[in-house]
């Protein structure tokens, strides 16, 4: 490439840059007037300025419960795909290269799978006539079923599922990226392997847990088959809120703002996060 | 009793032995280096040292001691890593500190030593500092200092100098060395760098195909050579095929083309051999009285020496001269070469080293 031609580059990106604006912005910026109109239950949808159904969702204490459980969620799962996630791609790391091509299509794999397939999957495990439950009570362990389906805690479990895999690969970059030699000079100077892991290993592999969070905890915030599935409809997330908004009670507008102020909140998250890990290692590794 | 002996190891890996039977003793206190191309076993030796391979036969001994179940953690070795090896979350004091922090070493004491570690190495006042936030030069500092601070029984150097620029890398052997011979470790270099290894080691092993070929002080190894493959490795020679065959008074004559040279410093032989003769001790003799006939192919001008290439019977031969001022021939001269007989030296024929 000995010349760029800033002509040819914007051409060669036209086609991406449609998409992106006809796929993404333009629907976000639809969906953002949108929540400024006024829905009447006689009158239906009327185009106006109103901050109302922000004021509604933010003064009213069913949907604060909503956004509480949705972050709550979305941080359990990202904490338990973090602690789960780590060692997983350490030991991948680790693995001779004939095994971590296998391991690695079973840690993969399932993402070519249906999200709806998978929790399904999870229902049947979990229901309180489910396998799970089913095999405990027949060995005597409990008496009555672990409530686990229709619960944060089903949620929980089968979003951990579908997400670890991309806590896993982002570790895993990261760990790519250390000196193997840093674990030897480790050894060398009297450390034993869980002073190397904790000292060494994780320390370095900081920026992509931290990455991997990101990814984790905003697929989480915002995830909805799952939440749907296995929620059912007590166990409501912001997701499914704004389904039902707009598919139910056909109050689009509420369904907008209540999805831009999700939207905003995951943003502020991960900017203030992504801030923060950035001050902390922009001198370590730049 | 050696300090370090190792004996017979052998690594394989699969059907390949990256090391093959390597014997070597080193005394304590002594600086010794592993010289070689690379892909000739010497940094499967420092591993296997290390604790970091597990030799495929043979033993190592350290004070005595078989070392083979001890893991590298408990071996007490300090390791400067061709890359550094620093760990990059932590500040320059923190990786000097982190062995004696492994050997819970107090607070205040690990303070003192690590404050003279890097005193040692001339980085007082850069403790706070992040590995990347340091040179090239600084960073290899810090490794020294990482693995001297523990004040180990032995020093393995794995091509510490070689990511250093020319200049800077000269600099840090002459430090190495002071280095080294202040704290009076027992120091094991691996490096494929000739100048590097002469200017550092009481003693060089010359490793070739996952053995020794020769073990000498870097002198003796440069100006007696056991092989042509030492002799063309250490330094430039110019090897010519000859026979050789018994003179009177227990001397060797030496026959290549139509030249006889009369030696007694060359070790007795008989038979064919190759002639080594280094470049610095050729010189163009008068006419007539040259060993060899040649065409004066170029002539480099380095500064303090010219460096000549001399088309032969026996292929390009090299000359160095000291610059004295002007110089002794040009391109496209016709010149006759000679040389001390003492300054030859006699190797088996056969060919070990292109």
């Amino acid at each position: 490439m000995a010349e760029t031609n800033p002509r040819a580059a914007y051409l060669l990106s036209a086609p991406a840059l449609a998409l992106f604006l006809a796929l993404i912005v333009a629907p976000l910026v639809m969906t953002f007037l949108l929540s400024f109109y006024v829905f009447g239950f006689y009158t239906g949808i009327e185009p106006a300025f109103d901050l109302k159904n922000y004021a509604d969702v933010l003064s009213d204490g069913y949907f604060h419960e909503i956004f509480a459980r949705t972050f709550l969620i979305a941080l359990a799962v990202t904490a338990i795909a973090a602690v789960l996630g780590t060692p997983e791609a350490y030991i991948l790391y680790r693995m001779r290269s004939a095994w971590r091509s296998l391991i690695l299509l079973a840690i993969l794999g399932p993402l070519l799978i249906s999200v709806v397939v998978r929790t399904l999957g999870w229902a049947i495990l979990i229901g309180n006539k489910g396998v799970i439950n089913e095999t405990l009570m027949g060995l005597g362990l409990i008496a009555s079923p672990i409530r686990l389906l229709y619960t944060s805690t089903g949620i929980v479990i089968a979003l951990v599922h579908v997400l670890v895999p991309f806590m896993v690969i982002a570790v895993w970059a990261a760990l790519h990226k250390q000196n193997p030699d840093t674990e030897r000079a480790a050894a060398s100077l009297g450390a034993g392997q869980a002073t190397i892991f904790f000292r060494i290993v994780l320390p370095q592999a900081m920026p992509g847990i931290l990455s991997g969070s990101l990814i984790v905890f905003s697929l989480a915030a915002s995830a909805f088959a799952t939440p749907a599935i296995l929620g059912g409809r007590r166990t409501k997330v912001v997701a499914t809120t704004v389904y039902d908004e707009f598919l139910n009670t056909l109050n689009w507008p509420l369904g907008a703002a209540i999805a831009m102020l999700l939207l905003v909140a995951v943003l502020v998250v991960l900017l203030s996060y992504n801030r923060f890990v950035e001050r902390r290692y922009a001198q370590v590794f730049g | 009793m050696a300090f370090l002996e190792l004996d017979g190891l052998v690594k394989r890996f699969g059907d390949v032995a990256a090391v093959d039977g390597l014997s070597l003793k080193v005394a304590q206190g002594e600086f010794v280096s592993l010289l070689g191309p690379s892909g000739c076993g010497k940094t499967t030796t420092l591993q296997m040292i290390a604790g970091f391979a597990e030799p495929s036969a043979g033993t190592i001994l350290i004070h005595g001691r078989d070392v083979a179940s001890v893991p590298a953690s408990k071996r007490g070795i300090g390791i400067v890593f061709q890359s550094y090896a620093l760990f990059p979350h932590m500040t320059v004091t923190q990786n000097v500190g982190f062995g004696l922090e492994m050997r819970k070493v107090p607070r205040p004491e690990r303070e003192r030593r690590v404050a003279e570690a890097l005193e040692l190495v001339h980085l007082g006042g850069l403790g706070q500092r992040y590995p990347r936030a340091l040179s090239g030069g600084q960073q290899q500092r810090v490794a020294l200092a990482r693995a001297l601070v523990i004040r180990p029984d032995l020093l393995l150097l794995d091509e510490p100098l070689s990511n250093l620029d020319a200049k800077l890398r000269e600099e840090m052997q002459i430090e190495l060395r002071n280095i080294q011979q202040s704290a009076g470790v027992t120091t094991i270099l691996v490096t494929h760098d000739q100048t590097e290894a002469m200017a550092l080691s009481d003693r060089i092993a010359v490793m070739h195909g996952g053995r020794i070929v020769q073990v000498a002080s870097p002198f003796e190894a440069y100006e007696f050579p056991a092989t042509d493959f030492v002799s063309s490795f250490l330094g430039k020679t110019n090897l010519i095929p000859a026979t050789a065959s018994a003179g009177a008074d227990g001397a060797t004559v030496v026959a290549f083309g139509g030249s006889r040279i009369e030696t007694s410093a060359a070790p007795a032989a008989t038979g064919p051999v190759l002639l080594s003769i280094r470049p610095e001790k050729v010189r163009f003799a008068p006419p007539g009285t040259g060993y060899v006939c040649g065409k004066v192919r170029t002539g480099v001008f380095l500064g303090n020496q010219w460096l000549y290439q001399v088309a032969s019977p026996f292929g390009d031969l090299l000359v160095v001269h000291q610059n004295t001022g002007r110089p002794e021939a040009r391109a496209g001269d016709e010149v006759e070469l000679a040389w001390d007989a003492e300054q030859m030296r006699l190797l088996p024929p056969e060919r070990t080293h292109g």
